[in-house]
């Protein structure tokens, strides 16, 4: 347990003690213990505005991707998923089929002939071509589909039409409620996915005004690199660090959620 | 022109079967057809860049040389008719991913680019570069040392200007050698060896240099050597480090290597400048445009450090080039003659490359290199020392004839994989490494559509 708690808390421990240095001081001090000057607000400062603010820009394009892709992503997901478990229809066997066999695929090695078609379209280098890709999401499919197989039960479906509502209204007003544990986790999944995507976004962008956080990073920290570098670790590090309180800060927003409606469920069924 | 669409074809089969996971292969594969200015025959003069200069118009240019911004800055001022769109794409790899994505698809790529001349081949045989031949920059030939006109200009034609360069020399630590009563600075390998020896008997956490597999770092250090391992001809290829000069450099490594008087501390993270700054790494075997990283990332020992000319295996000077970068134009470019009119003048416009050493970085230009205005400057990290003078004297000294292989970006990117894994781990013979190196790079070339000898 204390070598679990060491693994998992120590490198941003880490991270928050090597925040507050400067450039200079991070590689003249104790790594795992505070240097002379406490330069965390400098830190920030600097990563703010730093090529005229370019972090923040950054920070703005990592959101739209989230809010649009992974949004985009779950919504999606929900329909399909629910319609799969709840809808019999021909090709329903095929559908499962690739679905299980696209969440095998990792999305690495299905970017660059996404690139190439990205390029026949001329859609590289515009936002578009990070959240289309981002708005399918294999994995949340399937897990909508079998969460929406236990969770709803198909009497109360028959009921509903019985009653004379439409699909659309039964599944705005009665399955989106059971289903909402399942949107929730989905969501989770999907927005640590889009927050964290790297690759997809580092091929198809070459406009750093475009970069998401990841890709933006990334970059300063390649700038300490060969020759005429410029390194600027200190930033690297505030950014880091900045990079990952919006995303503590959803995870224990939509876990909250996520528990309350596990429970939820069980006083139900 | 066969050949470029059997490439074509091998890249098409490679994506079709999935194998685009290996992203060094695909940033290392020139294969595509490059289109931009098709049909049309380009051809000019340095006239026609005047006037493409007058005429202007709008240009993309990508560069992650922290110069850049500057340049282009001072290029709009004086020519106010042209827009040069600046885009920091990533560093090397990363732009140059993006670049042979942009190349295959057809659209997207700049009109100019900086390539690293480790690189310039494998754009250039992909004919995806613009030979400068045609508007006539073959002239400005006399404006470069030997080494760097040599990395861009081959085969009849002319893939880009050169920017910077990288002569090696030796930086050291002179109060590490002193206090390891190291009194002598080495000038042959020998007498390396045995500073090496002293340095590490007088503190076991110290170490001569960090070594812990790099494929640029190895290539050149077989290159200052007198080795010619990267053979190739036309479509034809042929990596073969049992020659004299690649047999010389694993023979006297393996001393420091196999004897464990290398530190296994990795080129650009936190341990290798921290051993920098405190001491314990005494030497550093690189590249001209070194001084600068060192006051920026191991500011704590300024003062400390020295610069000497690379040692020698029989005493005569010689040495290698370690990274450097030109700028080319991009046959996708639209508007080459501006693209063209941009890059002589980034590359060779006194006022560009002015602002190019002010920051930083180290001349590829002979009025440069012999400018006593650059060769008298004292560096105080260095103790006062006028380090331009023995370092613009190394770029004189660079062992002629080298070349790299079309697909030198890809090379490096395994060579821990290949060498790293099997003698680096274990510190064992390095000419075992190197084998394993050559098949990885065989199998890979094959597999590209070369012909492997």
């Amino acid at each position: 347990m204390v070598a679990f708690m060491l693994y998992t808390v120590l490198p941003l421990v880490w991270l928050v003690i090597n925040a507050s240095k400067t450039q200079g001081e991070l590689f003249d001090s104790f790594g795992l213990w505070f240097a002379d000057t406490f330069a965390l607000f400098t830190n920030i400062g600097d990563t703010l505005t730093y090529k005229d603010g370019i972090f923040i820009r950054w920070v703005g394009n990592t959101l739209i991707y989230v809010v649009i892709g992974a949004g985009g992503a779950t919504l999606l997901a929900t329909l399909a998923g629910y319609g799969l478990a709840k809808f019999k229809f021909p090709g329903r066997g095929a559908v499962f089929a690739v679905v299980l066999g696209a969440v095998a695929v990792p999305g690495t090695a299905l970017a660059v002939p996404t690139f190439l078609m990205f390029s026949k379209m001329e859609l590289t280098n515009t936002p578009w071509a990070v959240i289309i890709p981002s708005l399918i999401s294999p994995f949340g499919l399937y897990l909508m589909w079998v969460f929406a197989v236990q969770a709803i039960p198909t009497e109360i479906l028959e009921a509903a039409r019985v009653d004379g509502a439409g699909e659309l209204r039964t599944f705005f007003t009665i399955s989106i409620r059971l289903l909402a544990p399942g949107i929730v986790t989905v969501l989770l999944f999907t927005t640590v996915a889009t927050w964290n995507n790297y690759f997809l976004p580092l091929i198809m962008l070459s406009d750093p005004n475009w970069y998401p956080l990841t890709v933006g990073l990334n970059q300063w920290n390649a700038q300490a690199q060969g020759a005429g570098s410029q390194p600027i670790f200190n930033l690297v590090l505030t950014g880091s660090l900045l990079s990952i309180v919006p995303i503590v800060v959803a995870f224990l927003f939509l876990q909250r959620q996520w528990q309350s409606g596990l429970s939820a469920g069980s006083v139900k069924a | 022109m066969s050949r470029t669409f059997r490439n074509t074809l091998t890249r098409r089969t490679v994506v079709a079967a999935g194998a685009a996971l290996a992203l060094g292969a695909l940033a290392a594969c020139g294969g595509g057809s490059s289109s931009g200015g098709d049909g049309e025959t380009v051809a000019g003069s340095q006239a026609d860049l005047d006037a493409a200069l007058e005429k202007g118009g709008e240009i993309t240019y990508w560069s992650w040389t922290p110069s850049a911004e500057a340049q282009v800055e001072a290029f709009q001022k004086a020519y106010p008719n042209v827009k040069v769109k600046l885009v920091n794409a990533g560093t090397n790899t990363d732009q140059y991913t993006k670049m042979t994505n942009a190349i295959n698809a057809g659209s997207g790529a700049p009109d100019v680019a900086q390539v690293e001349y480790y690189a310039i081949p494998q754009y250039a045989l992909s004919d995806s570069l613009l030979d400068l031949n045609v508007y006539g920059l073959g002239d400005l030939k006399s404006d470069y040392s030997a080494s760097t006109w040599g990395s861009v200009a081959f085969d009849g034609k002319i893939y880009g200007l050169p920017q910077d360069s990288g002569p090696m020399a030796m930086f050291y630590n002179k109060k590490s050698f002193d206090a390891a009563g190291v009194t002598k600075v080495p000038t042959t390998w020998d007498e390396y060896i045995d500073a090496a020896k002293k340095i590490h008997d007088y503190n076991d956490k110290w170490y001569i240099t960090s070594d812990n597999g790099d494929g640029g770092q190895t290539a050149s250090m077989i290159w200052q050597a007198g080795g010619h391992p990267f053979n190739v001809d036309g479509n034809t290829i042929n990596v073969n480090f049992e020659d004299e000069g690649s047999k010389k450099y694993t023979a006297m490594w393996n001393q420091l290597h196999t004897e464990n008087l290398l530190s296994d501390a990795k080129g650009w993270t936190d341990e290798w400048f921290r051993a920098m700054t405190d001491g314990s790494l005494a030497t550093l075997i690189t590249g001209a445009w070194m001084p600068g990283n060192m006051e920026a990332n191991a500011a704590g020992a300024s003062g400390d450090w020295r610069v000497a000319p690379i040692p020698t295996y029989d005493g005569t000077p010689v040495t290698a080039e370690s990274g450097g970068s030109s700028q080319a134009v991009l046959k996708q470019s639209k508007n080459p003659a501006l693209a063209t009119a941009f890059l002589r003048w980034l590359n060779n416009d006194p006022a560009s490359i002015k602002i190019f050493l002010e920051s930083g970085g180290f001349p590829s230009t002979t009025a440069e290199l012999s400018d006593p205005e650059f060769t008298d400057a004292k560096s105080e990290y260095f103790g006062g020392q006028q380090i331009n003078k023995v370092l613009a004297e190394a770029s004189t000294q660079v062992a002629p004839n080298w070349s790299y292989l079309p697909i030198q970006a890809y090379a490096n990117t395994i060579f821990g994989d290949t060498a790293g894994k099997t003698s680096y781990t274990n510190h064992s013979d390095l000419n075992a490494g190197l084998a394993a190196w050559k098949t990885a790079i065989d199998t890979y070339a094959k597999q590209q559509g070369f012909t492997v000898k």
